[in-house]
């Protein structure tokens, strides 16, 4: 028993726990500035949101050290259980859960509150892992194909219904986890297209993009018929056709298939809409508040910007406004490489698993939190539309840093026991 | 062995390799290269408070206030930030109309959305209250601390002046000066307005999206503070003031009294007056268009500004220039000879003392015959030009015809012809019976009260003058700094014993039997003085100058009543001896005579009517 525990401590990958424990920390620090006013500073002020932030961070170190105790079976063979209960949850909160901010995602009793759909993710990856690492799990089958999917988009959708755009689309990032496992590159070059289409349908008048989408199919196929003769016209019609075609859909689908704000923060991003004091207010308080930082920062505590709210949601999903203000390009690229560091980490941690499982699972935590630092940086600094989804460890909220937590730590301890045997 | 699907971990690894560097980027534009952000979060979150010095006080010449400050407050509004405020609460607590509120922010938002502008000026310490304690519910709005000028003693508006808010071209003109500051529009205000005014100062204060104030800019390293303006001490004898003030309640006119042997102007009343406190605060607008639509110019500074025809006063100044000139002696007697000019009843006069005593019209007549024609009595007119000539510059050295640089605004220079002048009024030729009328104080001669009472001040220096001037010294109590530009003593070049001759006519005007202000005798002062009956549209001015005691004189008057119906010894002597009797004794005892001077009003009234014949001819008038 001591050997093992021995071992277990030399096998846990400590450079992750390390960043982990340095983002935890420093989004402490951030969520301390974020909220600090000068009356009120004592730290264990557990009325005030830095204060309960030191419980979610206690309770964490508590889940982690559990998590690493337990062993490591226990998900393995529960995964369906556990996406089962969280299904239910997402089922029950459209019931009987309260709504914040328009969206239907809490479990709350008074003060305290819990985010199902947060767990949900993390839920969802060890389902995925499961149903791809079976015996009989082969990606280029349908039948795999189908249940992996299956298993990603029913709990997205129910997210969807809670209204909660942002996590739902969070279960998008999967699509790393399927790439790993096989899933075709060309859907990936499919999707990245779409995006494309999408963003110039909204930029460029449609029939100049279409004649932009003839020439580029013409150069094309010009190019590619001078080094192979087999080429057949009719694939490159199509390709223009369909493509021309998702150009005229997109309209349909911007104003049909967004709700207002959603429409109103593409296009404020898209430079479209330019609504300082309306829609674009945070994202512009946002930029300033980063932009303001210049490289070293206004130091700790001394954000103006953040501190004196006029960055809404400053210590949630605005919390990078606060770093970039404070700490400068410095801390701000250094949190960005530690999140680049942790996902690539995670990455090469999980390819080094014997288990199927554990990979994929891997890949999967890996996902989620490089999509949600993805798109929460993107959007604070004005690169991708408002998202609301937390950035991972940093922002504040016990259900968010207690779900990355277990997600995290969930791999961590599969990945302490790749040695022994399945 | 290896999966070749492993392989894809690259492209993984290099999608986050890639939204990494992207974000990295964008980091480095929007923090190091961009700095508008910079700009922008300061616009955000400093708030450029001005700190405004309080304004100097200014106090008469035995130490007692005449203009203090008092608080009130500008409630300023930033509109972009005005969000969800209750408009009825709010036009309820400030007791303005809905209609005027959403005025006023229109007026705010066309100024700037961004900037604060004041949304209601000068609210007073007790209106301010209420407002106070409900303000933070505001958001968009705060309160500025001004400060408004009073007058305890309501005296004095013309020599104070008032002060205004800056206009566009004065804020262009000095930049010093931002929209909503006030400045000294005339007056005192105005020509020390630079010592007046102090330093503004300037704090940056931090404010947090609601606008509430959280504290000092890094505690204040950048703030400056405003330095206090300096206070005044003013040459005004506010008893002094007040009487003469009290006297002309009723009456159009001037009364300036001046210490001769310092210049310093002890009283300066320009009737009819107003109580300065009108033109404060929020009142002012109404009160000043009241005041400038008045039919007898209350505005109007009549002491600096009024070019009026001095009358026989200016008949010393002949005798003197004549004197000096040599034309006449001491002892040059000639006939009243009503042929020349008009005159009243009286014996000739054999000298020149006498001439004064009596003022004489025809032997002035003759004088300036003599000043101007000094070679070729019968004609000539480049002989009058010489004389002309001669005659301009003596006066011109007793400040008639120059600007008196009193430290006022504003300050006329009045009118002496020159030869010039009448090249150009009479293309076809001039000579001395073209401008006689000068001889005796009418004609083209224009003299403000101002000059009169220096002149008094002159001849009772005995041939200098100290410029008049309002202010001794300034700066603190414990520190005052003497103001220096007045000392200098301005001679005339006329031998004294010319001048003591002239004193010496103008106690007898006083004292002696034909004198022509026997009026303005008081028992135990020995006054000096010079009627003079100024013709005009309208019935005549009375004029009188004097000073007191004859030796050794410690004030000297002029009195200039507009309009009065009757000669200079009738109106302006008397209450010339008035003014003289209440600053050397501190009570004036002739009581009956002060009582009937006072409530008697001896002007006609407004509009004046063209008198129907008038009793002399005189041209140009």
């Amino acid at each position: 028993m001591d050997r093992r525990n021995k071992n277990l401590l030399h096998n846990i990958d400590w450079w992750t726990v390390i960043i982990y424990l340095v983002l935890v920390f420093f989004g402490w620090l951030n969520v301390y500035a974020a909220v600090y006013d000068g009356d009120h500073s004592s730290i264990f002020d557990f009325s005030c949101r830095y204060g309960k932030q030191i419980i979610w961070i206690g309770a964490a170190l508590v889940i982690a050290l559990f998590v690493i105790i337990l062993d490591p079976k226990f998900f393995t063979q529960s995964a369906y259980v556990i996406y089962g209960i969280f299904l239910l949850m997402l089922v029950a909160v459209l019931v009987v859960g309260s709504e914040t901010k328009g969206a239907k995602s809490w479990f709350g009793v008074g003060d305290f509150g819990i985010q199902p759909s947060e767990f949900a993710k993390g839920a969802t990856a060890l389902a995925l892992a499961k149903v791809l690492s079976s015996i009989d799990a082969d990606f280029s089958k349908w039948r795999t194909k189908i249940a992996s999917i299956f298993v990603i988009v029913v709990p997205m959708l129910l997210v969807f219904l809670q209204n909660d755009t942002g996590s739902a689309l969070v279960f998008a990032s999967f699509v790393f986890v399927l790439f790993r496992e096989g899933l075709s590159a060309y859907v990936l070059v499919f999707g990245a297209a779409l995006i494309v289409l999408f963003v110039s349908a909204l930029l460029i008048d449609k029939y100049i993009l279409v004649a932009i989408l003839f020439a580029l199919c013409l150069v094309a196929w010009l190019v590619i018929k001078r080094q192979s003769h087999r080429t057949k016209v009719w694939l490159f019609l199509v390709c223009f056709l369909i493509s021309s075609a998702v150009v005229f859909a997109v309209d349909v689908v911007f104003d049909k298939g967004l709700e207002q704000h959603q429409k109103d923060r593409i296009e404020v991003l898209l430079g479209k809409k330019e609504d300082l004091k309306g829609v674009g207010y945070n994202v512009n308080q946002s930029k300033i508040a980063i932009g303001s930082g210049g490289f070293l920062g206004k130091g700790f505590l001394n954000g103006t910007q953040t501190k004196y709210n006029f960055v809404p949601e400053q210590d949630t999903d605005f919390i990078f406004c606060t770093i970039g203000e404070e700490w400068g390009f410095i801390g701000s690229s250094i949190t960005i490489i530690l999140f680049l560091t942790l996902c690539i980490r995670l990455v090469k941690m999980a390819e080094r698993q014997r288990s199927k499982f554990a990979r994929i699972y891997g890949y999967g935590v890996a996902s989620i939190i490089f999509f949600h630092f993805f798109v929460n940086i993107g959007m604070t600094i004005g690169l991708l539309p408002v998202i609301g989804i937390p950035l991972p460890f940093i922002s504040y909220g016990g259900s968010s840093l207690w779900a990355f937590t277990l997600l995290l730590f969930i791999f961590i301890r599969q990945d302490a026991s790749r040695l022994e045997l399945i | 062995m290896r999966n070749p699907l492993s392989s894809r971990r690259y492209v993984v690894m290099g999608i986050f390799i890639a939204v990494g560097a992207i974000y990295l980027l964008r980091l480095a534009y929007l923090q190091i290269f961009d700095d508008t952000y910079t700009e922008l979060a300061n616009r955000n979150a400093l708030r450029y408070v001005t700190q405004y010095p309080s304004r100097g006080l200014i106090y008469d010449r035995n130490g007692k206030l005449l203009v203090y400050n008092e608080a009130v407050y500008d409630l300023m509004v930033i509109p972009r930030q005005v969000k969800h405020i209750d408009t009825a609460e709010f036009c309820n607590l400030l007791k303005i109309t809905k209609e005027d509120f959403v005025k006023k922010m229109e007026k705010a938002r066309k100024y700037s959305t961004y900037a604060p502008s004041i949304f209601e000026k000068q609210i007073s310490k007790e209106d301010f209250a209420p407002i106070q304690e409900k303000i933070y519910l505001y958001d968009g709005f705060y309160a500025q601390s001004r400060t408004l000028r009073y007058y305890p003693e309501a005296v004095a508006c013309h020599v104070l002046g008032y002060i205004g808010e800056v206009n566009e071209e004065m804020i262009e003109k000095n930049p010093y000066y931002k929209k909503g500051d006030y400045i000294g529009m005339s007056g005192l205000e105005k020509s020390y307005e630079e010592i007046l005014r102090g330093k503004k100062g300037s704090k940056i204060t931090l404010v947090d999206v609601h606008n509430r104030e959280k504290g000092s800019f890094k505690d204040g390293i950048y703030d400056t503070a405003a330095v206090a303006g300096k206070n005044l001490y003013s040459t005004i004898d506010i008893e002094l003031q007040k009487y003469a003030e009290q006297i002309m309640a009723n009456k159009r006119g001037c009364i300036v009294a001046i210490e001769p042997e310092s210049g310093e102007v002890l009283c300066f009343v320009s009737a009819p007056y107003y109580d300065p406190n009108l033109l404060v605060g929020r009142v002012r607008g109404k009160n000043y268009k009241m005041l400038a639509e008045d039919i007898s110019k209350p505005l109007f500074n009549r002491v600096l500004m009024a070019e009026y025809p001095p009358g026989s006063i200016f008949k010393i100044a002949q005798a003197l220039i004549a004197l000096d000139m040599g034309v006449i002696t001491p002892n040059t007697g000639f006939a009243c000879d009503k042929g020349l000019v008009g005159c009243h009843n009286h014996p000739s006069a054999t000298c020149v003392r006498d001439a004064i005593k009596m003022s004489c019209n025809p032997y002035f007549y003759r004088v300036f015959q003599r000043v101007v024609q000094q070679t070729n009595p019968k004609s000539g007119k480049a002989d009058s030009k010489y004389g002309l000539g001669l005659w301009t510059a003596a006066a011109k050295r007793m400040g008639f015809g120059v600007r008196l640089d009193i430290d006022l605004p504003n300050a006329r220079k009045g009118f002496i012809p020159d030869t010039n002048f009448y090249n150009k009024w009479y293309p076809s030729g001039w000579n001395f019976y073209t401008i006689y009328s000068n001889s005796i104080g009418q004609g083209e001669v224009g003299v403000i009260p101002l000059q009169m009472a220096n002149f008094a001040a002159l001849v009772a220096n005995r041939g200098w003058y100290i410029t008049p001037h309002l202010v001794r010294s300034y700066g603190d109590e414990d520190k005052k700094e003497k103001y220096v530009k007045y000392g200098e003593k301005h001679y005339s070049l006329i031998p004294s014993s010319y001048w003591d001759l002239a004193v010496e006519g103008m106690w007898g005007v006083v004292h002696e039997a034909g004198g022509t202000a026997r009026r303005a005798k008081i028992d135990d002062i020995a006054v000096c003085g010079k009627t003079g009956t100024a013709e005009n549209i309208g019935e005549d001015h009375s004029v009188f100058i004097c000073f007191a005691p004859m030796n050794n004189p410690k004030i000297a008057v002029a009195v200039y009543i507009e309009n009065a119906r009757g000669g200079g010894g009738t109106w302006a002597a008397p209450i010339a001896s008035l003014v003289i009797e209440k600053y050397l004794k501190g009570e004036v005892e002739r009581k009956e005579m002060e009582e009937m001077y006072m409530q008697t009003n001896p002007c006609q009234p407004l509009p004046l009517v063209r008198k129907v014949k008038p009793k002399k001819v005189h041209k140009h008038n």
